[in-house]
């Protein structure tokens, strides 16, 4: 299962993708799949302000309804407003086109708390057992 | 209806050849079902109605009763007239509880003039079995033949034009009619019935021998298969009831929004408890609603009136590919009049705007063409 080699990954299976003081969110080939078409994404509120691994947006496939929380904590900086009326952009492109959020990260140290590559790949061959 | 079971789960046939073709298997009913291929649900629901796909139905179950159908007790069965079925068609009916609750919803064929077979829920095989068995005259007269039966269901447009040549006279099938073919060799029941709002025919074929059907079938590029998962949304954009449900024990018939299939000028099982419900009032009611927005309902949301009065629940809901919002079922508060007022659905906390709309969601259906 495809992998980002530089982003971060939570249990949940969101990525963060951090260059300088902002990151970009979204969830990963893993999230996406075993979600399978996604129909509805509720974006966070521009400016709003989130936890590290608080709720931070909610996807609705043709399967199940969950919450997609955040790596990181920060305010929210910017939106993909495209997933409004192309949610599958999800699907098609769940590490690029298909982000959710930028934040403005509140503390970089906090990514110690999440996986890199390496041992998010780990953590889902764990899965597949 | 996806339900957790203490049995281990069955198979049908076609097991292997679902898992080789990458299908994401779940538990349903009892059995281990394909809810989608690789393509995805959406992109089933597409091919379902544009082109054709092919579900496994194996999981179904097949009856078979021999008699006049007053004699034999059948008619007593089901809340359908079915005296006046002509041979060769097939008629929807429940069959109820003495409480006048749903025990199965179900397919009368008629075979010959006393001779039957009825299609019932893969879930309710064995429920309908002891029921049935009670309640004919004589156990003689019934058949489980579910063991030895294979049942493919091919819907879609282009069904038909897929069929013609394998099943020679096929044309000729009209809207809930059948006959018998000849299919690969085999002597086999083809009807044109399905749940999918499509054009459409489910074949009957020996069960040992269905994988060559399916194969053969698949070898037409027009057709692929579907899963569980496009098969739940073409039938709620149909309007369609699933047993489990929309549909249970405790739900009346004159609840579920299933009053033309229950003839009170006859004698049933279960008819003076529904009755004796009707006297005292109906309760609830099923109504058909719209989300407001790309948000789907999903089974048990709460449904709230404006002021935030919860007046019941949702017993089916999905994302409509056709209508591009969220489509459901709800039971409701049958003395509520909701002319004009939205309604919403979710939990305490989320609560999402929708309105009520007609049966079937979906308009452009092929399946009378």
């Amino acid at each position: 299962m495809e992998v980002m080699k530089h982003y971060f990954y939570t249990k949940e299976h969101e990525w963060i993708n951090i260059d300088g003081e902002t990151a970009y969110v979204g969830i990963t080939e893993y999230a996406q799949s075993a979600l399978g078409d996604i129909t509805f994404v509720e974006l966070p509120k521009v400016d709003s302000e989130v936890e590290q691994f608080e709720r931070l947006a909610a996807v609705e496939s043709v399967k199940a309804a969950s919450d997609i929380f955040s790596p990181m904590s920060g305010k929210v900086i910017e939106v993909n407003t495209a997933l409004d009326s192309k949610p599958e952009l999800i699907n098609k492109s769940c590490f690029e086109n298909g982000w959710i959020a930028k934040i403005e990260l509140a503390d970089e140290e906090e990514k110690s708390n999440l996986m890199t590559a390496a041992e998010y790949e780990k953590f889902l061959e764990g899965l597949e057992e | 209806m996806l339900s957790h079971v203490d049995t281990p789960l069955k198979q049908t046939p076609l097991y292997s050849a679902h898992i080789d073709l990458g299908a994401k298997v779940v538990p349903f009913a009892g059995w281990q079902m394909p809810v989608s291929y690789p393509s995805g649900i959406l992109s089933e629901c597409q091919q379902t109605r544009t082109l054709a796909s092919l579900f496994d139905t194996c999981h179904m179950g097949e009856f078979l009763v021999e008699g006049d159908c007053f004699q034999s007790g059948l008619d007593a069965l089901v809340t359908a007239s079915i005296n006046d079925m002509p041979v060769k068609t097939c008629r929807y009916a429940v069959t109820l509880n003495d409480n006048g609750g749903i025990i199965d919803d179900l397919i009368v064929y008629r075979l010959a003039p006393d001779q039957w077979m009825i299609v019932v829920n893969a879930g309710n095989i064995d429920k309908d079995e002891k029921h049935f068995l009670s309640h004919l005259k004589s156990e003689k007269s019934f058949k489980n033949i579910s063991p030895e039966t294979g049942k493919l269901d091919i819907q879609g447009p282009l069904a038909r034009e897929i069929l013609k040549d394998m099943v020679k006279g096929i044309e000729k099938l009209n809207y809930y009619s059948f006959d018998h073919f000849d299919v690969l060799g085999e002597r086999c029941i083809v009807s044109r019935t399905g749940y999918t709002g499509e054009l459409g025919f489910e074949i009957y074929f020996p069960r040992h021998k269905i994988n060559i059907l399916w194969e053969r079938l698949l070898e037409n590029k027009n057709i692929k298969p579907a899963g569980l998962g496009a098969r739940d949304i073409l039938r709620v954009e149909m309007g369609y009831s699933l047993y489990g449900q929309d549909l249970d024990d405790a739900i009346l018939p004159l609840e579920a929004g299933l009053d033309k299939f229950v003839d009170l000028s006859k004698d049933f099982c279960g008819k003076d408890g529904l009755l004796k419900e009707k006297q005292s009032g109906i309760r609830r009611k099923m109504i058909y609603f719209c989300s407001e927005s790309r948000r789907a309902p999903r089974h048990h949301h709460k449904i709230f009136q404006e002021d935030g009065r919860e007046i019941g629940f949702v017993t089916s809901g999905t994302f409509s590919p056709f209508l591009q919002k969220g489509i459901g079922f709800a039971l409701i508060d049958r003395a509520i009049d909701l002319k004009g007022q939205p309604i919403f659905f979710g939990d305490e906390k989320n609560k999402i705007a929708a309105q009520l709309a007609g049966r079937p969601f979906y308009k452009k259906g092929t399946l009378k063409i």
